[in-house]
């Protein structure tokens, strides 16, 4: 059972300009005897998220709304549990599968085949699981005899189907995404699809950012809508993105 | 999950996250990974010949200790230069992937030695070419190993943070380990320093401890019980600042690269 629970959760972003991040501003500052001290600790501050207080339960499929900025992608890394956040508290019980980038790990000099390894091992699937999987993968993405070939040579949308094949092939607990995954050609996206909606399905909860007023509609049971890196509205999917859309 | 599975997770992971590193560098080329070894073969021959001559000393007495020297340098050296890039260069995955930071550090450390496992090869050549002996106490490299592995572990830990924090340190710590190469008996003989000079030149430097627990036991010597001594307590003196320093930092980690 997954379960995640924001207690008044805030993440600052340190900026450090070249000032700030290089060893000798800090030795200068001493010396200078905090002449210069302004600005003490020499960083500016990002206040990226403030004050978010939440619970997503089991079975939810929740969709973030927001304008770029507005800490979509921010909140999406702390549910990844890679932003630990500064103030409050995030509790999240549950596996993570990040689709956020479908491609993290592809090396296009290794053959399709090293690549279904390696990404899949970043997946977290052992190697005999994904020795398990490996055929399906291979005639999911119709590479066929491409597979033993460099991901260099690939087309682009080979390369997104090597990746969306591998990526898909998990067993979320708690899936992140970014937008909907559409790869490939007329025929290729019906499969993927299906695919998609399958795994999204299968999920325990579902976090999704997105433009879309469609998808969020279709997919979500809930809608949570960012503003300057604060909650400006969390209700049921419609409620929210006919506020959000107008 | 249990930790112990976790451990094991991170462990495999970093393998063959630093196998693709040897991979990539290598990748097309018809030779492969063995680049190493051969560069590694023909810097030693050149460099023996030219300090042979202006050291003179004689080939079989020189060559044994330049090439363990050089190989096992080149281990400590690059790892530590390298491990500065450690959370930098992984940037994408720290920021997607909630693996633990020690694949990260681990990858170097593997990835630097499956390349000392490549120049190892040269080592047994060398001494069997110039007709060296090497006694048993070639097993002490093992023990020596484990304890120059832990070194280094602590210090890509910790490097690697302090550099994806403050990115002047990567360069300061390259330009830092030239200077160590040369006042670290590498290249020329640790007798050659005059007695009154040797408790601040060799002393007081821990590479050169840790160079000693690798090479000697292949120079018909053993490591003095100094050299032991020093190189685990600034192993364990090393975990501990570091283990305090990434419990109070680490969760910074991936804001700063």
């Amino acid at each position: 059972m997954s379960h995640i629970i924001f207690d008044s959760v805030g993440v600052d972003f340190p900026i450090f300009n070249a000032n700030g991040r290089s060893l000798t501003s800090r030795v200068l500052e001493v010396a200078t005897g905090g002449r210069l001290d302004k600005d003490p600790s020499g960083h500016v501050l990002v206040r990226s998220l403030q004050d978010l207080n939440f619970e997503i339960s089991n079975g939810e499929r929740v969709g973030l709304l927001g304008h770029n900025g507005a800490g979509k992608s921010t909140l999406l890394r702390v549910l990844s549990r890679v932003y630990h956040p500064q103030a409050g508290k995030a509790k999240i019980e549950g596996r993570i599968t990040s689709l956020i980038d479908i491609s993290l790990g592809i090396n296009p000099e290794a053959t399709g085949r090293e690549n279904i390894f390696l990404r899949g091992r970043l997946l977290g699937l052992s190697k005999p699981e994904i020795e398990q999987k490996f055929d399906e993968i291979v005639a999911f993405s119709e590479l066929g005899e491409f597979i033993e070939m460099p991901v260099r040579t690939y087309s682009t949308g080979m390369h997104l189907r090597l990746a969306f094949a591998v990526s898909t092939v998990v067993k979320p607990e708690i899936l992140l995404m970014d937008e909907w995954l559409s790869v490939g050609d007329e025929s290729f996206m019906h499969k993927a699809e299906a695919r998609l909606t399958a795994l999204v399905d299968s999920a325990q909860i579902l976090v999704i950012a997105s433009h879309s007023r469609d998808l969020i509609e279709k997919t979500c049971t809930r809608a949570i809508w960012l503003e300057h890196g604060q909650i400006k509205m969390d209700g049921t999917a419609s409620a929210v993105s006919a506020a959000y859309f107008g | 999950m249990s930790s112990v599975i976790q451990v094991q997770r991170a462990a495999s992971l970093s393998r063959m996250l630093a196998w693709e590193d040897v991979k990539q560098a290598y990748r097309r080329s018809a030779i492969g990974p063995f680049w190493i070894t051969a560069s590694m073969g023909v810097q030693i021959a050149t460099m023996s010949v030219v300090f042979g001559i202006i050291f003179k000393t004689p080939l079989f007495d020189y060559l044994p200790f330049l090439a363990t020297s050089i190989i096992l340098w080149g281990f400590i050296s690059s790892t530590v230069v390298e491990g500065c890039m450690a959370f930098i260069n992984a940037e994408a995955m720290i920021k997607q992937l909630d693996l633990s930071f020690f694949v990260h550090t681990f990858r170097v450390v593997i990835k630097n030695f499956i390349t000392l496992g490549h120049n190892f090869i040269l080592i047994p050549l060398v001494m069997l070419v110039m007709l060296h002996p090497v006694g048993w106490q070639a097993i002490l490299f093992i023990p020596g190993l484990v304890v120059v592995l832990a070194n280094l572990s602590w210090m890509v830990v910790i490097l690697g943070m302090i550099s994806a924090r403050f990115r002047d340190v990567p360069q300061t710590i390259q330009a830092a380990m030239t200077i160590i190469y040369f006042i670290t008996p590498v290249m020329w003989q640790p007798s050659l320093v005059p007695a009154g000079a040797s408790h601040w030149l060799l002393g007081l430097n821990p590479f050169y401890h840790l160079l000693q627990l690798l090479r000697l036991p292949f120079l018909s010597g053993v490591p003095t019980l100094e050299n032991w001594l020093l190189s685990l307590g600034f192993a364990i003196a090393g975990w501990l600042v570091t283990i305090v320093t990434f419990n109070k930092f680490g969760k910074r980690i991936a804001f700063w690269v």
